[in-house]
């Protein structure tokens, strides 16, 4: 089962070649059957932490949220308990077999140490990796890019989405895999007779000849995917929608080029401000296909799940007190998601500073006791396998783990 | 008079974005040392009427910041205190998506039209410069009115003046932070306003003046962060008479001004008519950091505004900065790797001149390697360069901004959407993959046939960044006409090989072939 998308090259980089996708695959079916993979997620507009990993063993949580808190454990329409002490949002419920497996975990209160409650400004210092820091030039999934060991093709690296995210910004080869209408449509130059007369005007050995002609072949090669697509396609049960299609085309590139070791992917729509609605509404709206989406994916991996980490995360939680809108607005700590066969789950980690007034941050928000930083190095180190140097180079100047969560890869 | 045709090109190539229809002759006639003399002092070049008729179309661009804030911000038709609705927030969007798109289409539109075209390139240049991304919140009411207000007024001015200007705006303000930039324990310093922030301070040396070679340490950031305390956004907003307005932004309440000393208030400079009423850029002695600090190894005596501006009076006298500033216009204008002797020139007028960006331009021009025609056509253009000189060439009226947008987009250069402050890069390594190549050619394709109905109103439901689609004949815009279109670019551009393949292929490729080829990749 085949699903190909155009791909799509991105980065500045010239030279190198993505008409070996295919080759690659052969080529690494051989040597150490499993590279291992992160799967990172960022939900753009701040995601309500609170109400994702509900602490509803915890009155305060429901004073500050008199229409908007999601129900305690066991009660109808209640959170799904984790532990006792925190309970699942339920529209996440397709994520309890994991968490029973324990190959699911969050870390709570966890985010930037830049006080910044702009979007624009949280998410650029999460996927630059440098809070505080503007002018870091590159994204911290291309300096991870750098810094894997083993072999690297174009594809190691895969984002999905219309254009190049922040994340994986810099000088590493990323391939941009397009999502959702715009990935079928053609180009003009895919028409042969298009094709045969600008090959005329590029048969030289000079830079944009030679770069021509490897964008030609790369677009041949990813036409040929796309008819076999359509061709299964007419086979097929109708493809699923949004978030799951996403992540099944990972799963498909996976089978097919196992080098995929780092992907990303980013949604939208999570700023809510306005009736965010409780255990159901809008915010349960948007987590449902989210779940449904890392459902297929942990499924769809089959036996490489035991080798892919995949870690959801969000520029900032928001405010512990509902608004006068029955939504909340922008605030500061929030839960991390982390996932996969190497993870130590079925745990909440962190230090959980609670929701009395002292201990909020600024008096309004949940504090920030984990930084987003020092979550992601654990699983770079124990997971990606990375030496100390290399971890500075992509994360500089991130603070150590603090205990509460080092046993969680 | 084969080398006199490839100068005229060169010229017409290096100070603007290519020639449009007559482009040629007219630099032929005008004579080419005339013709650049011109371009330096843009007032002497007439404005055709009908472009000054369409520039006056885009309502928020005669807006200043208090003025877009209050007709399109985020609190139009709300009573203070009050939330809006789903339907408001999204009338709300709509209203930011205007002003964005007037923006977006103003810039396109005088770099494709305007007999200008230094000044055009110069606002290029210096926007990126000075870089704010328009994506950002409060940036996209406000960056057209900083290319306005900030950027424009000073293109061919003095650096000093720029510098000041760019400062202060609240574009500025607001993309790199220094609104909240506050002194640690001063009055004023609470809640949002809770410290010193350093990034424009230290943006203002890394990429602004002296450059990142440019000697300067981690405590000379500090000093400088302390200089600019307070340096902020003030009111916006109709006070009632007598009463300090309450302001408000998408980041919660700003700071109410108290009684005692009052907040020192300055219009933008240089904002004509349109900066009659209250300006945006306070100064708040409240927040600001009154002690003694060591900038560069001078004393600068803790004063209250009259720091930053002493500071800035530094930076932009800085040898280091003249440098800085001359390497990366010869970057623009020349080369990637420009000859050292131009940019030591370069800089040494800027330094005798105290930043004459007219006079430092005029050392370039007249260099010995601004003119060798082993230089000539050896550059790759960027996006931007691109999608703009081919517009140019095949002469095309544009009315609809939004496909030209689109394919910026999709290319990686949509105008004012660099997130980062160093703004988009102009060099070939930066720009030159295959998939650009892809791309650039099946715009070609797309244009030459007139699938992009530039010319025609805007359609529903083109999706935005979708590649253009292949139309039928009833459906497309005026087709480009490949006779016209060598003429415009001159024929002697391209090779006798280029011109072989595209005499060979079928007549409604040919103009594609023309936009696409190596040689008008290259400028």
């Amino acid at each position: 089962m085949l699903r190909r998308e155009f791909l799509r090259l991105s980065t500045a980089a010239a030279g190198l070649s993505i008409i070996d996708i295919g080759a690659r695959a052969w080529a690494a079916s051989g040597d150490d059957a499993s590279p291992r993979r992160l799967v990172v997620v960022l939900l753009r507009g701040a995601v309500d932490g609170l109400n994702v990993v509900v602490p509803y063993s915890d009155t305060i949580y429901y004073e500050a949220r008199p229409t908007i808190a999601v129900p305690r454990a066991r009660q109808q329409d209640g959170a799904l308990d984790l532990d006792g002490r925190f309970g699942l949002h339920p529209a996440l419920a397709p994520l309890m077999p994991m968490w029973q497996e324990r190959s699911l975990a969050f870390i709570h209160a966890a985010g930037s140490p830049d006080p910044t409650r702009s979007h624009f400004d949280a998410q650029d210092y999460m996927e630059s990796g440098t809070p505080g820091r503007k002018a870091t030039p590159d994204g911290w999934m291309n300096r991870l890019l750098a810094q894997l060991p083993g072999k690297r093709s174009a594809t190691t690296g895969v984002a999905f989405g219309p254009t190049l995210p922040r994340s994986f910004a810099g000088e590493m080869r990323v391939t941009n895999i397009a999502t959702g209408r715009a990935a079928n449509n053609p180009m003009p130059i895919d028409r042969p007779i298009i094709n045969a007369a600008f090959d005329q005007l590029y048969s030289g050995d000079d830079p944009l000849s030679r770069a021509y002609r490897e964008g030609v072949g790369a677009r041949a090669k990813l036409l040929d995917d796309l008819q076999q697509d359509m061709v299964q396609a007419d086979h097929g049960a109708p493809s699923p929608v949004g978030f799951a299609q996403d992540t099944q085309h990972l799963v498909d590139l996976i089978k097919r080029d196992p080098g995929v070791q780092l992907a990303f992917f980013d949604l939208g729509g999570w700023d809510t401000h306005v009736n965010q609605g409780t255990s159901e509404g809008q915010l349960a709206n948007h987590l449902k296909p989210l779940a449904e989406g890392l459902g297929v994916l942990a499924r769809g991996l089959g036996a490489s799940y035991r080798d892919t980490v995949i870690v959801v995360m969000s520029e900032f939680g928001r405010t512990v007190h509902e608004n006068g809108n029955r939504g909340t607005d922008h605030g500061h700590g929030n839960a991390m998601w982390v996932m996969g066969g190497a993870v130590k789950g079925g745990r909440v980690y962190g230090v959980w500073p609670g929701l009395t007034d002292s201990a909020l941050y600024q008096g309004r928000d949940l504090a920030v006791t984990t930084d987003f930083r020092s979550a992601l190095a654990l699983v770079l180190e124990r997971h990606l396998r990375l030496d100390k140097h290399a971890l500075d180079l992509v994360f500089p100047g991130a603070p150590p783990a603090p205990a509460a969560i080092t046993g969680m890869v | 008079m084969a080398n006199g045709s490839a100068l005229i090109r060169h010229v017409s190539d290096r100070l603007g974005y290519g020639p449009r229809p007559g482009d040629l002759d007219r630099i032929a006639e005008t004579g080419v040392d005339r013709w650049i003399d011109q371009q330096l002092h843009p007032a002497s070049i007439p404005v055709p009427p009908q472009l000054d008729q369409r520039m006056a179309q885009f309502v928020t661009l005669r807006m200043s910041p208090p003025q877009l804030f209050v007709e399109y911000g985020p609190r139009v038709g709300l009573e203070p205190g009050a939330k809006p609705t789903p339907e408001e927030q999204q009338e709300r969007a709509r209203r930011l998506q205007f002003v964005v798109g007037e923006a977006i289409a103003a810039r396109l539109m005088r770099a494709i039209e305007s007999p200008r075209q230094l000044e055009e390139l110069l606002a290029e240049f210096w926007f990126n410069h000075f870089n704010v991304f328009i994506g950002k919140e409060l940036d996209r009411l406000w960056t057209g009115a900083y290319v306005e207000e900030a950027i424009r007024p000073h293109l061919f001015g003095r650096f000093r003046d720029l510098l000041g200007a760019t400062a202060k705006h609240p574009a500025m303000l607001f993309y790199l932070d220094n609104w909240l930039n506050t002194a640690p324990g001063s009055p004023g310093a609470r809640g949002q306003f809770e410290g010193l922030n350093e990034n424009y301070a230290r943006e203002l040396m890394e990429l602004h003046t002296l450059g990142v070679d440019g000697g300067y340490s981690q405590a000379d950031v500090i000093a400088l962060a302390r200089i600019l305390t307070g340096w902020t956004i003030g009111p916006i907003g109709p006070g009632r008479q007598g009463q300090q307005p309450r302001v408000t932004s998408f980041l919660g309440p700003m700071r109410i001004f108290r009684g005692g000393e009052r907040p020192r208030v300055e219009g933008p400079r240089a904002l004509g008519p349109r900066g009659q009423g209250r300006g945006v850029f306070v100064f708040d002695p409240d927040r600001h950091d009154g002690t003694d600090k060591t900038l560069l190894g001078r004393l600068i005596r803790g004063r209250g505004i009259e720091e930053g501006e002493e500071a800035l009076d530094m930076l932009a006298r800085s040898p280091a900065t003249a440098r800085h500033i001359s390497l990366k216009l010869a970057q623009f204008l020349l080369a990637d790797h420009p000859d050292k002797q131009v940019v030591d020139a370069m800089a040494k007028t800027f330094l005798g001149s105290d930043g004459d960006i007219t006079a430092v331009l005029r050392t370039l021009f007249a260099s010995e390697a601004f003119r060798a025609p082993s230089s000539f056509g050896t550059r790759f253009k960027t996006p931007y360069r691109y999608v703009v000189s081919a517009v140019r060439a095949a002469g095309v009226p544009v009315v609809n901004f939004r496909p030209l947008e689109g394919i910026l987009n999709q290319l990686g250069e949509r105008p004012y959407a660099c997130l980062t402050p160093d703004g988009y890069k102009s060099s070939e390594d930066a720009w030159l993959n295959p998939d650009a190549m892809m791309r650039r050619v099946s715009f070609a394709v797309a244009f030459a046939r007139g699938n992009m109905r530039l010319e025609l109103p805007p359609e529903e439901g083109m999706e935005q960044g979708a590649p253009p689609p292949l139309r039928p004949p009833a459906q497309r815009g005026t087709v480009v006409d490949p006779a016209a279109l060598l003429k415009t670019l001159g024929e002697d551009r391209f090779s006798q090989r280029t011109l072989a393949a595209i005499i060979g292929a079928a007549p409604e490729l040919r103009s594609a072939m023309l936009l696409g080829a190596p040689e008008f990749m290259r400028f």
